[in-house]
């Protein structure tokens, strides 16, 4: 690889970097606009421009609080549970396309920072890896209430990952490809995935709520049984870690929702837009930039739906959770496999 | 067992029917609902540029009000500190000094006149006790909150009627 490559790498990285960061950083301020909407509040407007710099002030708070750490606790471990969480949280979304080719010097630039053929494969095995600074974190706290929420993390993302992964083999059998971005390519314009896979794309969503520990499937950190569980001992920018890391983490699920089932970059139209240009590598710059603006939009909305649902559901009970997980899930996921092989088998016959 | 009356009701748990158990239907419908919210005026009041309207009977902040020469109506007779049902009021009363009818009505006047903001319940009890209509509850000011007890204690200093607004008037 050339070092221009790796320097154009490295600025990539970097960037992703940064906006997943300010992304998690907002979505604190906007989780809280949008419960403040939804209860008829105006929820906080008095840090800057209508409440703008909040999550600076919050930062601001968590450095400047007390670093505590219990005394019975098991200390490496309990300052690497949050560092885990948030390193995991962050490693995921470097295969996420977040956008097709761009053209500078006739140099072709992919705006992804790192196509594997796998790529699906690392998100699920990156994003299963963040259990364990919730696990971690719990079982270091010496607290029965962290330890009962780290287990119920553990128990919980191993049982939904399973539905999950099971939706994700209809997708993959119709793509036949594990790559992103060759996932991505094959939803170009309209032809989104989500056409094809409406019962698996439901499977995934509440999949991705559970894997998320978002409401209604916060078991692990449900304040009303477990007063914050696994981070019941955090505080100071450890709990900021822990709970950014969770943020993270619905941005890159929404990432990855966007690019498996509703085109990630691909927008309507766009090989119109493309052909109403002239010159052709101005077309392809702009359809990919306008692509960048689709990609971010879908995440947004996803993000947008996952506090909205927030705000809407009560907390299930943690036998419902495992029955809806077990007994639901992965038979309706099985059948959806089903549908989608014999989908394919009668498209080969009537074409 | 026979039941005593036939007033008992047979309660049965109903079964969910299938749409019910699919639960999808009713977080679709959850959902449409807090939408509809997220767009609804709000109900908040920006306090301390705005503040909530308040009746016309409110019962706020304390006033020792003069009668129209500026002289202090209040007797120190001490029926609003027997009234109170919180025992909020305290005074202390003096005679009037020759020369002092401008300051004070009557001839005998209160020297302290405190109100325990803390104790006081805004029941407006000690503005029917008084004979002399001389404290009323006004309905535009409030005790604020304050860092110390003490500052709670509102003596003749902030209770007394401006002498500027009755002139004014
Ligand atoms: S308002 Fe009621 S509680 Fe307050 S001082 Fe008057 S009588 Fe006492
Ligand atoms: S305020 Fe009225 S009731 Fe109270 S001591 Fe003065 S005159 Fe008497």
């Amino acid at each position: 690889m050339e070092s221009v490559d790796l320097i154009y790498k490295a600025i990539y990285i970097l960037v992703i970097f940064g906006i997943t960061l300010l992304i998690a950083t907002y979505s604190t301020y906007f989780e809280r606009k949008i419960a403040a909407f939804i209860q008829d509040r105006v929820g906080p407007n008095r840090a800057g421009p209508a409440g703008l710099l909040q999550p600076l002030a919050d930062a601001g708070k968590l450095f400047f609080k007390e670093d505590f750490i219990p005394a019975k606790s098991n200390k490496a471990l309990f300052i690497l549970g949050p560092g885990i969480a948030m390193l995991v949280a962050t490693m995921s979304s470097a295969v996420i396309p977040f956008g097709d080719m761009l053209m500078v010097d006739g140099r072709e630039i992919w705006l992804q920072a790192i196509e594997v053929n796998i790529g699906v494969l690392y998100v699920f095995g990156v994003v299963s890896l963040g259990v364990y600074g919730l696990m971690i974190g719990g079982w270091a706290s010496n607290n029965k209430f962290s330890l009962l929420g780290a287990i119920r993390a553990a128990s919980q993302n191993i049982s939904y990952e399973l539905a999950m992964g099971l939706s994700l083999i209809a997708v993959l059998m119709m793509t036949g490809s594990l790559s992103l971005r060759e996932i991505a390519e094959q939803q170009a314009g309209f032809n989104w995935n989500i056409w094809y896979q409406p019962l698996g794309f439901v499977i995934f969503l509440i999949c991705a709520f559970a894997e998320t520990n978002r409401t209604p499937f916060d078991l692990p950190e449900s304040e009303a049984e477990l007063i914050g569980g696994y981070h019941t001992e955090y505080g100071s920018m450890k709990l900021g870690m822990y709970l950014f890391a969770e943020y993270i983490n619905i941005f890159v699920a929404s990432a990855v929702m966007a690019t498996l089932y509703f085109g990630a970059y691909n927008f309507p139209f766009m090989e119109n837009l493309r052909a109403a240009i002239s010159d052709p590598v101005v077309a392809n710059n702009v359809v990919t930039l306008v692509g960048v603006a689709a990609m971010f939009a879908k995440i947004f909305l996803f993000i947008f739906f996952f506090m909205w649902v927030r705000w809407t559901l009560p907390r299930f009970r943690y036998d419902q959770l495992m029955k809806l997980g077990w007994n639901i899930l992965i038979p309706l996921a099985i059948l959806n496999i089903l549908l989608t092989g014999g989908g394919i088998m009668l498209k080969d016959y009537l074409f | 067992m026979e039941p005593l009356s036939n007033r008992s009701k047979k309660v049965a748990q109903k079964d969910m029917t299938f749409t019910e158990r699919m639960y999808l239907p009713a977080v679709v419908q959850g959902l449409t609902i807090t939408l509809k919210h997220f767009f609804k005026k709000k109900a908040t009041i920006q306090y301390p540029e705005q503040t909530r309207e308040r009746s016309s009977v409110w019962r706020g902040l304390h006033v020792l009000k003069r009668d129209e020469q500026g002289a202090e109506r209040c007797t120190a007779c001490g029926l609003c500190a027997v009234a109170c049902p919180a025992e909020a009021i305290t005074m202390t009363a003096g005679e009037r000094k020759k020369g002092e009818e401008g300051l004070y009505r009557e001839e005998k006047y209160a020297v302290t006149y405190e109100v325990n903001m803390l104790r006081c319940i805004f029941c407006g009890l000690c503005e029917e006790a008084c004979p002399k209509a001389a404290i009323f509850l006004q309905d535009d000011k409030i005790a604020p909150a304050r860092f110390e007890r003490d500052e709670f204690i509102y003596g003749k200093d902030r209770l007394v009627e401006p002498l500027k607004t009755t002139e004014t008037k």
